[in-house]
């Protein structure tokens, strides 16, 4: 079940994924398939591989080995040009747990930064395009301010809107409102449902089960390096085939994380 | 009373040669900056480089800059080139051994701001698709610039006190003026204090820029 549709051609393909840091073999052949617009959720342990799946596939960290396909094109991940990997990237936008914004440039200068430098905007295309996107998250009144004067949760639907200006063809989240507190969880998952009903192709890795309960497609569980088991999220996060599975959720839930949503 | 105007007159008449090597101060003092700024940054950013190529010279110059007296640096370019063939005038030896030796702890000054900067800005304008140079001016640099401005005046401020080691090479900068002076009129405590002095001078007007600088800079975010 890690294919996606038979008749659509997936947007992002792996195929025997591998990647290690030195001796440490971290991805041990991941495969699998995303359609546009499918939501996927990544779930599994520290240090199950899962932040270096999603790393591995904008080349933030080069695979060692397997196939890597976007928009039906292979990525020549071991001998690409650096132009070639740019324009890569800029189709696929990444959020992440930190969220990295800029803290001398302020909420807007953030957003148009990569529009105008990347894709050669002109700037004042590139600021209608943030105030919108600024106004649909309601932080448009927030565009002069600097980061450090916003909440994490505002912080991170910045950075959200910050790879949204870009338009890119897919996103990627890596562990999004791990690093926020609990009360602030809700508004960025809330803005992520809003993006997947949008029919953006999202690939999420994430704590939160609830969430990819009841926003995601599919959801694959990673464990040691491989793809444990993946299927429909619905189905398989309440009736999970696999044993490690199981014993995943139940932790995850025990712990009272993961149901911020509920 | 007398006395003390017939003191300041007798001094007063070499203060015009004083302030002209005080000028000479200040502009081998701008030269050597620029330079060491150059090499500094060049270093840098060789030493934090994935490559070694760009690594084991930065590393050796830093070695062996920081680990050599500066004045056997400056008789090096000023006395040692010439034998392998290139003669340099005093002012421009002095610039050039000056400013490479200030660049080598401008290299570590700005190496720490390198570090400084967290990974994940670095990593999310490349997940952005910024190229190395869009990164470093637009995200990097504009922020090392900020934290550096400190330590990167205090070792201004060092070298122009170093300008009076050129005194060694017959560059007429104040310590030179004042030894000049002094043979001719057998008052070293007199003239030694003025030069000393005139360098306070100097060198509190250099703290002021750069507290100035600071101040200009400040916390916006």
């Amino acid at each position: 079940m890690t294919e996606a549709g038979i008749d659509e051609p997936a947007l992002i393909r792996l195929v025997d994924l591998k990647k290690s840091f030195g001796k440490t073999e971290v991805l041990r052949g991941v495969s699998l398939d995303v359609a546009r617009g499918e939501v996927i959720a990544i779930i599994g342990a520290s240090g199950s591989g899962k932040s270096t799946l999603l790393r591995c596939i904008n080349l933030l960290e080069p695979p060692s080995e397997g196939e890597l396909w976007f928009d039906q094109e292979q990525i020549d991940y071991g001998r690409i040009d650096r132009r070639r990997l740019r324009r890569l990237r800029s189709q696929i936008g990444m959020v992440f747990q930190s969220y990295n914004l800029w803290p001398h440039m302020t909420v807007l200068e953030n957003v148009i930064e990569a529009p105008v430098t990347v894709k050669g905007l002109a700037k004042a295309a590139a600021i209608a395009r943030a105030e919108e996107l600024l106004a649909r998250i309601g932080l448009a009144e927030k565009r002069h301010d600097y980061p450090s004067r916003l909440s994490g949760g505002q912080q991170q639907r910045v950075a959200v809107v910050r790879a949204l200006a870009m338009a890119p063809k897919a996103m990627l989240f890596d562990e999004v409102t791990s690093a926020l507190d609990p009360e602030l969880v809700g508004e960025v998952l809330d803005l992520l449902g809003e993006l997947a009903h949008e029919g953006m192709t999202m690939l999420v890795v994430t704590h939160e089960i609830a969430f990819a309960r009841d926003v995601s497609n599919r959801t694959f569980f990673v464990d040691q390096g491989v793809i444990a088991e993946a299927g429909p999220s619905q189905k398989m996060l309440s009736q999970p085939q696999n044993e490690r599975t199981r014993q995943f959720l139940r932790r995850v839930l025990h712990s009272g994380a993961g149901m911020t949503r509920l | 009373m007398a006395g003390l105007l017939d003191y300041w007159a007798s001094i007063a008449g070499y203060m015009p040669n004083f302030f002209a090597a005080c000028w000479v101060v200040l502009q081998l003092t701008v030269l050597c900056i620029l330079v060491s700024w150059i090499c500094g940054l060049a270093a840098a950013l060789g030493k934090v480089s994935p490559y070694r190529i760009f690594r084991w010279p930065a590393d050796f110059y830093v070695w062996f800059i920081r680990g050599t007296p500066t004045l056997v640096q400056i008789f090096i370019v000023y006395f040692g080139l010439p034998q392998l063939g290139m003669k340099l005038s005093p002012f421009i030896a002095g610039v050039i051994a000056l400013g490479v030796n200030s660049g080598a702890y401008v290299a570590e000054i700005i190496r720490g701001g390198l570090l400084a900067i967290p990974k994940g800005q670095v990593e999310s304008a490349a997940a952005l698709g910024m190229s190395y140079r869009q990164t470093m001016t637009r995200i990097v640099l504009p922020q090392v610039v900020r934290i550096v401005l400190p330590p990167i005046t205090n070792e201004a401020t060092t070298t122009l006190k170093n300008t009076s080691l050129l005194s060694t090479i017959t560059v007429v900068e104040l310590t030179m003026q004042a030894q000049m002076i002094i043979s001719a009129t057998f008052r070293p405590f007199d003239f030694y204090i003025i030069a000393a002095l005139l360098y306070l001078v100097m060198t509190t007007l250099l703290m002021q820029l750069s507290t100035w600088l600071e101040r200009h800079q400040a916390l916006k975010y």
